[in-house]
């Protein structure tokens, strides 16, 4: 059973982390979180975000989450803004699209150019 | 929506565009069969004359489109499970909306995970203060994200460690005090 003393152990591993790195000004993965969302399945997709960043001890990504994109029949959808402010906008996406992303764009720094916006609509 | 646990999320996105800094969501199972859900907020509530108005789908505040389905589906998906849904506001003082759905028909949908709500909300929205209470019996269960702020001291609440924690911490809390409850939760 969890109880909120394991917090303490949280807490004293993070903050060793956070001494080592401070800079938060790493790429930003926005999800689409609104009605559409939701119902299209972004809650896991946000998840698998979260579980990859974590597995891979990345912890300069923010993930945050925003209203109705404006396209609903491709939710799930998530940006992501790298570095120089550029944007990708991914869309139908699962947990394991997921992963390539994290893999691909947020490590490697290459774009899963068939899972983005234009790829796909030019193929549907 | 597909279970409960996501019309919460849903649903609490409209408090926190109301600019709520605190949102408490209970989930009661009373001894009659009833599932209770209870979302209440300090945002900025709704005007009078257009409370009547939010459970229509052709209502939303946004000007970006015509249509608002969080809470005509939330609402659609009591009423077919023998449940009703009523909405209380107050401007400037915040929101209650209260939902029950009969925990034995064949149309409710399962909780389902709660956790991953409660956390997502906490990722998204660290500063604000989501607390969850369920209630089964004589039994409570409380779970309040400042709390958990209090005991990490400067480590912020989003930390993906911590995040995976709430998820679970809830998730087991609400195997234990749901389980046997409804029956999608064998506990």
């Amino acid at each position: 059973m969890k109880s909120l003393a394991e917090l303490e152990a949280i807490r004293n591993k993070a903050q060793e982390q956070i001494n080592l790195r401070k800079n938060k000004d790493g790429m930003r993965v926005v999800v689409g979180m609104a009605t559409c969302g939701i119902a299209a399945g972004a809650r896991p997709v946000m998840n698998a975000f979260m579980e990859e960043l974590k597995k891979r001890n990345i912890d300069n990504v923010v993930v945050t989450m925003t209203g109705c994109m404006g396209v609903c029949r491709l939710e799930p959808m998530a940006e992501i803004i790298d570095t120089n402010g550029k944007r990708f906008t991914y869309v139908k996406l699962t947990s394991e699209k997921v992963r390539r992303i994290v893999a691909e764009h947020i490590v490697n720094g290459k774009p899963v150019i068939e899972y983005t916006i234009g790829q796909f609509e030019s193929k549907n | 929506m597909k279970d409960i646990s996501l019309h919460l999320l849903d649903i609490v996105q409209n408090s926190l565009a109301a600019e709520a800094s605190r949102v408490e969501i209970s989930l009661k199972a009373d001894n009659g069969g009833k599932l209770e859900i209870l979302i209440k907020d300090n945002g900025k509530g709704i005007e009078k004359d257009i409370l009547h108005m939010i459970t229509d789908p052709f209502f939303t505040s946004r000007n970006t489109r015509k249509v608002g389905l969080g809470i005509p589906l939330f609402k659609a998906s009591c009423e077919r499970s023998g449940g009703m849904m009523h909405i209380k506001s107050e401007k400037g003082k915040g929101t209650e909306i209260l939902a029950t759905f009969a925990i034995d028909n064949i149309d409710r949908p399962p909780l389902g995970d709660v956790g991953e709500t409660v956390s997502c909300l906490v990722m998204m929205t660290p500063e604000v203060e989501i607390e969850l209470v369920i209630t089964a019996g004589e039994e409570k269960f409380v779970f309040n994200s400042f709390e958990v702020k209090r005991q990490l001291g400067d480590v912020p609440l989003d930390n993906y460690e911590v995040i995976t924690w709430i998820k679970e911490f809830v998730n087991e809390n609400v195997n234990k005090m749901f389980g046997g409850v409804l029956n999608e939760i064998t506990g």
